[in-house]
């Protein structure tokens, strides 16, 4: 079924008893051309490009848990493409701009809004860097926008411009960066997956792979030996422990990350604002929740749930900037698990293993690549070649010394 | 969480900065034939375990001890702490 204003019309007036399920529940068969491993953002985001823009047939998607229950329904919904380096900055704003038509191509509203995201600046030295990584946004075809403190006040005027050990100086602005409904990109990629034939098998854990010969020929799954030509892994998070089973170490480390929820509040904020001086991001969600998050709390952790000095961190950042948040209470928070790389960008490659693929290392910037990260791990399924934005995300890079290290902090995963 | 260091009793773990698994201890030789394989191995790839995870922790803001943790990455439940000195010193790498 396609949606539609007149199908909500006519459903409305039938008592809402036509709508479907939105993909279906079918069992999995004994094989396929590819099987994409996660039913989060990534894999089910790569399961959609593969079938509609690589014409891959028999596909399925082995999800452990229900799809979208992973770090896709645990984020902040930021989506920006401000980065510096060349390896990375084409890929984000291609993600960005496939955010820009998503709903259209997929006929589902993921509630995407370009609110815009705003970098604040507190030192010289911070504004020459942001001056220089608004130059290279701008050279690959992103918009930036350098704003001084006034024009800041005019849009956030709550904001506290004058902290006397971070005072804001200005600001680098990406007008087409925002937020988007995070749950419904899930489920609008599983939808839209679902109609072109991808059969989505929820409640499948991966316990090992067909590996022989340097071959991988399927996975072992709770649901039975699953074959498969090409088996795709995309389970950012838990990276480490589902490729052990294929014998592998990986260049990542397992880290928490929180965030948090205060209570509804009437429109308040009406962008995303980061904290230059410390971590800190915020922006208001469509039900009034000022949504924000910090730094990860820094040892390895599978534990969806962290500790306390970097909830204390987090919002002594806020009260920085934004000094009217103590007056909000804290609704939520919670954790997430995060891939974290050794030079804090993403993996995306064949790996030695002949027809195992490997997607993963997002650290905490994985949700805004969601659209760009299936489309070129798509790519690299249905060619066996890296995306033209993706040629940087290679395994070898550390051994090479071309890490794409956008923080310069060398190979400290919980520093990036 | 609370780290109880050996010598000092049970501190916060905020005072301690973490470097990551204690098998950074093991340094490769820079003179095996094999080192620039080793170097890379040991520099970026890591075990990453769901359990028992020994790593390195830096009591920067106390008395600047590096201590080998043993914590539960799934729980984060601390069960036992040493000083990185004395495992070195077991497993053969420091006088």
């Amino acid at each position: 079924m396609r949606y539609s204003g007149f199908q909500v019309i006519k459903e409305a007036l039938l008592g809402h008893r036509g709508w479907k399920p939105a993909w279906r529940d079918p069992e999995p068969q004994p094989s396929y051309d590819t099987v994409v491993i996660g039913g989060g953002g990534h894999g089910l985001a790569t399961a959609y490009y593969l079938a509609k823009v690589y014409g891959g047939k028999r596909i399925a998607v082995l999800e452990k848990g229900w799809i979208g229950g992973g770090n896709v329904g645990r984020n902040t919904t930021i989506i920006r493409s401000n980065y510096l380096l060349d390896g990375n900055e084409p890929f984000y704003e291609f993600s960005l701009k496939l955010w820009e038509g998503l709903e259209q191509d997929l006929n589902y509203n993921a509630m995407v809004s370009q609110r815009g995201i705003l970098n604040l600046i507190h030192t010289d030295a911070q504004r020459d860097a942001f001056i220089r990584r608004g130059n290279a946004m701008i050279l690959n075809d992103a918009d930036a926008d350098l704003l001084t403190t006034t024009q800041i006040k005019e849009r956030y005027p709550f904001l506290n411009t004058d902290n006397a050990r971070f005072p804001i100086k200005g600001g680098l602005a990406q007008h087409r960066g925002g937020t988007v409904r995070h749950d419904a990109v899930a489920w609008g990629y599983a939808r839209a997956a679902d109609q072109l034939g991808v059969d989505i098998i929820q409640n499948c854990e991966v316990t090992g792979f067909l590996i022989e010969d340097g071959v991988c020929s399927g996975v072992e799954t709770t649901r039975g030996t699953i074959r498969a030509a090409k088996v795709a892994s995309c389970v950012a998070g838990s990276s480490s422990r589902v490729m052990e089973k294929a014998g592998m170490r990986l260049p990542i480390e397992s880290h928490v990350l929180q965030a948090f929820v205060s209570e509804g509040l009437k429109p308040l904020l009406p962008g995303v604002i980061t904290f230059g001086a410390g971590h800190f991001y915020c922006s208001q969600s469509d039900k009034g929740g000022l949504v924000f998050g910090g730094d990860i709390d820094g040892y390895n952790s599978y534990a969806q749930r962290g500790n306390l000095p970097v909830v204390e961190d987090v919002c002594e950042g806020g009260m920085a900037i934004f000094p009217n948040l103590g007056r909000a209470r804290l609704l939520r928070m919670w954790g997430g698990i995060m891939d974290m790389s050794m030079d804090g960008s993403p993996i995306i490659d064949r790996t030695h293993i002949d027809g195992l693929y490997f997607n993963g290392g997002w650290c905490y910037g994985g949700f805004k690549a969601t659209p760009a990260s299936g489309y070129v791990y798509a790519h690299l399924l249905a060619k066996d070649e890296p995306h033209p934005t993706a040629t940087a995300y290679r395994f070898d890079r550390f051994k090479k010394g071309l890490m794409i290290d956008e923080k310069g902090m060398g190979n400290q995963p919980n520093l990036h | 969480m609370i780290i109880n260091h050996p010598l000092l009793g049970p501190r916060d773990a905020a005072e301690f900065v973490y470097k990551g698994d204690a098998s950074l201890i093991h340094r490769p030789d820079w003179e095996a034939p094999d080192a620039l394989q080793a170097f890379t191995d040991y520099g970026y790839l890591r075990d990453n375990p769901a359990g028992l995870h020994r790593e390195l922790w830096f009591h920067e803001q106390g008395d600047r001890s590096w201590l080998v943790v043993t914590r539960d990455t799934t729980t984060h439940e601390i069960t036992s702490v040493e000083l990185a000195l004395d495992v070195a010193r077991k497993e053969g790498r420091s006088t």
